[in-house]
């Protein structure tokens, strides 16, 4: 009976220490913002903030949306969903693109097939716009412009890509148009809107070209052949465009090329991969991941061009080391006014990132933890 | 929808203090009158009881005798799990986590002891199953209606005669299906069962075995599953609240499985195994903001042949002979991607060939050793971008020896890995060699049998799989192999009572650590799209697992079974600075899980009830409220009768399973179903 009585205690109280650890389920919340502060500026312009797009890793449904304000110093994390809790799962999955145009806030969200427009100032959805596999967002004259990698989604015998023009006013779709496969990253200059192709589901058969889109008729007018894989496309103020090509990861290097829009032709060619770039004024800031099939390990470099005379500058722009601490730079943008970089890094992409902010002279003046591979970064004017 | 219980946790607690009060009146009462249950049995049923007591028994001495952790579903047991699929049941083991994307084709693989998917070998009938590929085997696919009994062993199996393959991972799992035993004077023993439940499911199956001759006997095997794989699943955040039905998760599978199996004179024995698997699947995406429905399609064909001899050459000396061919094709279908072929379409074609002989022998009563040596080599061809098809060949030797000096059960192996990678395109990662010892001791200290000691050391590691190595663009040839090193203390106790109305408890406890060190993980590379495979992980595993498992006789007509798991594991990223998530428990691991499992058998009917807890978790790295997920557990209640048709059993069993209603997650964005329902009608012949 002795063994019994200890058998039976070893039950109950192995029982009761289950009933213990066992914690329940919480009453489902909302997704919490988060607050911190950084030094504020200090400067007063008319930039009184940012929005920060993380794109949140595949099939997570983790894009976020930060929102730093420049007078206070207080950066607030994972904004959307407080503000909008009626919406079903948030933002969505992999946000892919973000863009402010008048009053309003546009974020692409790539795998939710959709473009949420906010009002800029609250972060309150205005509505939804369902455009499938959507990748970037550019705006020219009350339109906004929205490149997806498929036309038509499903049918074995479209391979092209199209871009669909968006009234601003009423925020409904206008027109489309065909452009290459998988096109990317747009700019509009005189009336033109450029289309940076890539076509990347189908390797090695890569895009090589630039669509040319005349904005009043919306038809394609000619396509600028360039560099395989063509990814990153933005404009200076002299009429020229920088376009990225990715090349295949192997055996063709990653370049950045030059095009002249008056004659739309290639008329430089930077010798440098390029992952991502801005330009602001005479500058353009570039970095580049490669992964090296030679060594296994990712190899990271910064850069900067003067897009005036379109020559490499020696100048570093991350000037105190910090660069060995970001692993993986994910976006770049330059504060139109002061000048300061802000650079994030994604880390491994599945931890929380970083955002850095550089001075002009490269120093770092502060960092804050962001969601999850934070992208894309708007500026938000007074 | 509402949920029954305003708060679960109230009612959690009620259901284990219910689970407690049921079992205290019994204990009391058996103290008091013992004498009552002295009333001699009738005779069958005698020797019905005394059959299961001598199983029962058998079973508790083998599991707490064995050195490293075994754990057992078989039987009536297996049954009580209300378990569709391998994957289900293995839930009820502790230890294990269940990676599941939902649903009837939903992806399902375990994790044992937080040391990755990779790091189980799943054996199928004592051969293992190959997966060059991603090294996963799902779990999901392998039906349990001809499953007999799955094991799980952490560390290894610990047979000296064994393949050398048996010794080759950091746990195993080993499926034995049905094998064919026949009554005196019968030849021929078949079997009929139609499954029918919620998800649209259908699944006839069918078992014929023949005696061809004393020696021989043949069995065959075949089932069908068709379900539309549609349930409702619901988000809320208080504010929104979302339900929807499951869309993609459509299954259409027929498995055919033939075997004969063969005595020797020498009281060896043969078997020659065919399995055919066919599948059509739809593959639930992940449920994202605006969008829930996905068009992936998967077909998978999945065909091998075995065989395996065991010879005793005389009473010291036994030879095992393995071999097995298995070819596996898998088509992928992306609707939802075009490009210059068409919609994009993957097809993946894998084959193994295998061939393993292992040796042992006595050296003196108590003293035994052991050489095996497998040869294994795999082929991978894809339709995809600069797919280098590579081969692989890999040797393994192990030298294996076993000491059993009256109370001490001393056994130590050391395994030989070579390999090598032979690829069309690009460098080759050149050929490696690797050497893994392992230590296993059991240990009863005191004169009765019913109290030991056991503990393990084993080093292991995976190789990188052919995705790891060659995946275009996502490969990375540099890759290293993932090590495991596992410290295993333990303490079991069983016994067995005739007298009183507990027939037998058993319970093993054991305490671990495990370092899992270059954890091959996915890291990103250029851009989103293109990520890199890198050694980059270290993990530290501090756990402990806890089994109690009891038999109850209430009376002569009424048994009970009683048992319960639970593990603790804290296993955290140990990847030293700068890493802002040192310290944090890795993704999908819960610190606290659990289970029960609770049957009653009276006359022709019988009762079931199984609970399972899993712990919060997060679902990435960062231990942060955004990678937070809720606890989930599940109860499942079911119900059987027996009766006779035209002198044959026919049993029908009824199944509420997620009686609750509780709406999770194990993967997130994967919904799992609801409350769901199904019923079994078995005949034999």
């Amino acid at each position: 009976m002795k063994n019994l009585k200890s058998t039976v205690s070893v039950f109950l109280i192995s029982s009761t220490l289950l009933c213990s650890v066992f914690s329940c389920r919480k009453d489902p919340a909302v997704i919490p913002e988060q607050e911190e502060t950084v030094p504020p500026n200090g400067q007063s312009t008319e930039v009184r903030g940012f929005y920060l797009l993380n794109e949140g890793n595949l099939n997570m449904n983790k894009a976020s949306l930060d929102y730093f304000d420049f007078n206070s110093g207080i950066y607030r994390r994972n904004i959307y969903n407080e503000t909008n809790p009626e919406i079903t799962k948030g933002l969505g999955d992999v946000g892919n693109d973000i863009g402010i145009y008048g009053s309003k806030l546009y974020v692409v969200v790539n795998v939710s097939n959709k473009v949420e427009v906010l009002d800029a100032k609250s972060g309150k959805r205005i509505r939804q716009i369902d455009i499938a596999n959507c990748r970037y967002i550019t705006f020219h004259k009350g339109r906004a412009y929205v490149s997806a990698y498929l036309g038509v989604v499903g049918d074995p015998k479209a391979p092209a890509g199209k871009v669909s023009e968006v009234d601003t006013a009423a925020l409904q779709i206008t027109r489309e148009v065909t452009v290459g496969r998988q096109p990317e990253e747009m700019a509009v200059v005189a009336d033109k809107l450029y289309v940076a192709n890539s076509g990347g589901y189908s390797p090695p058969d890569y895009e090589s070209t630039i669509s040319v889109i005349d904005l009043s008729s919306f038809t394609e007018l000619k396509r600028i052949e360039v560099a395989i894989n063509l990814h990153r496309l933005k404009k200076d103020k002299y009429g020229d465009l920088y376009v990225s090509s990715r090349g295949d990861y192997f055996d063709i290097p990653s370049r950045l090329f030059v095009i002249d829009t008056k004659d739309d032709r290639v008329k430089k060619v930077f010798n440098t991969a390029v992952s991502n770039f801005c330009i602001d004024q005479d500058t353009a800031y570039l970095y580049s991941t490669e992964f090296s099939y030679q060594t296994g390990e990712n190899e990271v470099s910064y850069k900067m061009i003067n897009v005036k005379d379109e020559t490499m500058l020696d100048g570093r722009f991350i000037t105190d080391g910090t660069e060995y601490h970001i692993k993986t730079p994910q976006g770049i943008v330059v504060h139109p006014v002061t000048k300061d970089v802000f650079i994030t890094d994604a880390k491994d992409y599945v931890s929380p990132g970083t955002l850095y902010c550089f001075s002009k002279e490269g120093k770092k003046k502060w960092q804050v933890t962001t969601g999850d591979i934070p992208a894309h970064i708007a500026f938000h004017y007074y | 929808m509402t949920f029954l219980f305003r708060d679960p946790g109230i009612y959690l607690k009620k259901i284990f203090w219910l689970f407690i009060v049921m079992a205290v009146p019994v204990l009391v009462s058996a103290q008091d009158s013992d004498d009552k249950f002295k009333i001699p049995l009738n005779d069958s049923i005698k020797a019905h009881k005394l059959k299961e007591v001598e199983v029962k028994s058998h079973r508790i001495s083998s599991t707490n005798k064995s050195p490293v952790p075994v754990q057992v579903l078989s039987g009536g047991e297996l049954k009580r799990t209300s378990s569709l699929s391998v994957a289900d049941a293995m839930r009820y083991l502790s230890g294990v986590q269940l990676k599941d994307y939902g649903g009837i084709g939903g992806l399902k693989t375990i994790n044992v002891r937080s040391m990755g998917t990779n790091h189980t070998s799943v054996f199928y009938d004592g051969l293992q199953l190959g997966n060059a590929q991603n090294g996963q085997i799902d779990l999901g696919k392998f039906s349990l209606d001809n499953i007999e009994e799955i094991t799980l062993y952490n560390g290894q199996r610990t047979d000296l005669l064994q393949p050398a393959t048996g010794v080759a991972s950091s746990a195993s799992v080993y499926l034995k299906t049905l094998s064919p035993r026949f009554k005196t004077g019968t030849k021929l023993n078949a079997g009929l069962n139609l499954k029918a439940g919620s998800f649209g499911l259908i699944n006839p199956s069918a078992l014929l075995q023949y005696k061809i001759s004393d020696q021989i006997y043949g069995s065959l095997n075949t089932s069908l599953t068709n379900a539309n794989g549609k349930y409702k699943f619901r988000y809320t955040n208080g504010t929104y609240d979302t339900s929807a039905i499951r869309s993609n998760g459509d299954v259409l599978s027929n498995r055919i499985e033939a075997a004969l199996y063969g005595k020797l004179s020498d009281e060896g024995t043969w078997n020659i195994k065919f399995y055919n698997y066919q599948s059509e699947r739809g593959l639930p995406g992940a449920t994202v903001g605006n969008r829930f429905d996905y068009k992936y399609r998967i077909w998978d064909k999945n065909f091998f042949i075995q065989s395996s001899v065991r010879h005793n050459v005389n009473k010291k000396y036994s030879i095992l002979i393995n071999s097995k061919y298995a070819n596996d094709r898998l088509r992928y279908l992306d609707p939802e991607i075009t490009n210059l072929n068409g919609l994009l379409e993957n097809e993946y074609h894998e084959q193994e060939l295998y061939f393993s002989m292992a040796n042992s022998y006595y050296l003196t009563s108590f003293w035994q050793i052991a050489i095996s040596t497998d040869y294994r080599y795999n082929t991978m061809d894809a339709n995809l971008y600069r797919f280098p098809h590579p081969k692989r060949h890999t040797v393994l030797a192990a030298l294996a020896t076993q000491l059993k000096i009256k109370k001490l059960d001393l056994q130590l192996n050391v395994l030989s890995t070579s390999l090598s990678d032979q690829v069309q395109e690009g460098a080759a990662p050149g050929s490696k060699q690797e050497f893994n010892p392992t230590f296993m001791a059991s240990w009863q200290p005191f004169s009765s049998d019913q109290l030991r000691l056991r503990g393990f050391y084993k080093s292991m590691f995976r190789t990188p799989t052919f995705n790891d190595l060659y995946f275009t663009q996502i490969g990375n040839r540099f890759l290293k192999p993932e090590y495991t090193r596992q410290y295993d203390l333990g303490i079991t106790f069983s016994k067995t009572y005739d007298d009183i109305l507990l027939s037998a408890i058993s319970l093993q406890a054991d305490a671990y650590y495990n370092e899992v060190k270059n954890k091959i993980i996915a890291q990103p590379g250029n851009n989103i799209a293109i990520w890199s495979m890198r050694n980059l992980g270290l993990v530290h595993i501090k756990g402990l697992d806890l089994n109690i498992k009891s038999s109850w006789e209430l009376s002569k007509e009424v048994s009970i079974s009683a048992s319960m798991v639970y593990t603790y594991q804290k296993a955290t990223d140990a990847n030293p600075a700068p890493n802002e998530n040192y310290g944090d428990q890795i993704p999908y691991i819960p610190v606290h899980s659990g289970s029960l499992l609770a049957g009653a058998d009276y006359r022709r009917i019988g009762l079931n009830y199984s609970f399972i807890y899993t712990g919060e978790r997060y679902n990435q790295a960062a231990n942060n409220i955004y990678n937070y997920m809720q606890p989930w557990y599940t109860h499942d209640l079911s119900a059987f009768y027996k009766t006779t048709l035209n002198g044959n059993e026919l049993k029908l069993n009824a199944e509420i399973n997620n009686l609750l209603n509780q709406h999770y997650d194990v993967i997130a964005n994967f919904p799992m179903p609801g409350r769901n329902y199904r019923l079994t009608l078995s005949y034999k012949l």
